[in-house]
């Protein structure tokens, strides 16, 4: 059967972008987990700047340490990328450019994750 | 396309013809940090890399962070963070249909400014202390 429901209907609450609210919640969301994530990391590198490899290693593998850093990376990832992609939406006007940036500003916070999250579980397993 | 449409149209006034003020100023820098940390980020999945890594991998890049340069970029990074923090604490606020009038919100921006340059030098005036150094 045909979809009964009327193109309004269809759209109400999602607006021209077909998003709705949903970007403008997850910047919040992870706006407010990163308040205290972040409070731990600039705690963390203040206490450990200019330790030792064992000092340095030895904290990593903290669970606790090693637990809210990661979760630190993810919250702090998440919400960059959907700053950035709001920066790029209002800055770039060339669809070409605007749909390619938008694709790197997906990639790069990835690879970044990637990068300090294997980090994280190389040192906390002992690799 | 009608003809109409593709005529050169009035364009509303844009950012250089308002007198600036602390909440414009504070806005601009919102974004400005927001993008330095951005990719300010990857040195330190870098330097975790490094502590993943050998002794001489860690002692290559902790080295390079341990410079003047270094300490620097990162009492600069630090700088940058909780600016940004404070600025989104703001806009939290402001969610919140709070601190949204003219003077509130002329005070909470000049409160950002000098609150972020207080928490920084709190941080590393404390790290110092205690360690002795930084």
């Amino acid at each position: 059967m045909a979809d009964m429901r009327t193109p309004l209907n269809k759209v109400r609450g999602l607006g021209s972008a077909r998003g709705g609210t949903e970007h403008f919640w997850r910047q919040r969301l992870t706006a407010v987990s990163n308040i205290p994530l972040i409070i731990f990391f600039i705690g963390f590198v203040a206490a450990y700047s200019g330790s030792s490899y064992e000092e340095i290693r030895a904290a990593l593998a903290q669970p606790v340490n090693a637990l809210l850093l990661g979760l630190a990376f993810v919250s702090v990832l998440y919400h960059m990328r959907l700053g950035m992609q709001v920066i790029i939406e209002d800055y770039v006007h060339h669809e070409g450019w605007k749909i390619g940036l938008i694709l790197l500003n997906t990639f790069f916070p990835i690879i970044v994750g990637a990068i300090a999250l294997y980090s994280l579980l190389r040192i906390a397993f002992g690799g | 396309m009608s003809k109409s449409t593709t005529q050169a149209r009035p364009l509303s006034p844009h950012l250089q013809i308002y007198r600036f003020t602390p909440t414009m100023a504070m806005s601009i820098a919102h974004r400005i940090t927001g993008t330095a940390l951005y990719f300010g980020i990857l040195l330190f999945a870098l330097w975790l890399l490094a502590a993943a890594g050998s002794r001489e991998q860690f002692d290559f890049v902790n080295g390079l962070f341990g410079s003047i340069i270094g300490r620097i970029i990162i009492f600069g990074y630090s700088w940058v963070l909780i600016h940004h923090m404070l600025g989104g604490i703001r806009h939290l606020i402001w969610d919140t249909i709070h601190g949204l009038e003219k003077e509130t919100s002329r005070r909470l921006a000049i409160a950002n400014l000098i609150g972020s340059i207080l928490v920084t030098l709190i941080i590393w005036g404390g790290a110092w202390a205690i360690r002795g150094g930084l």
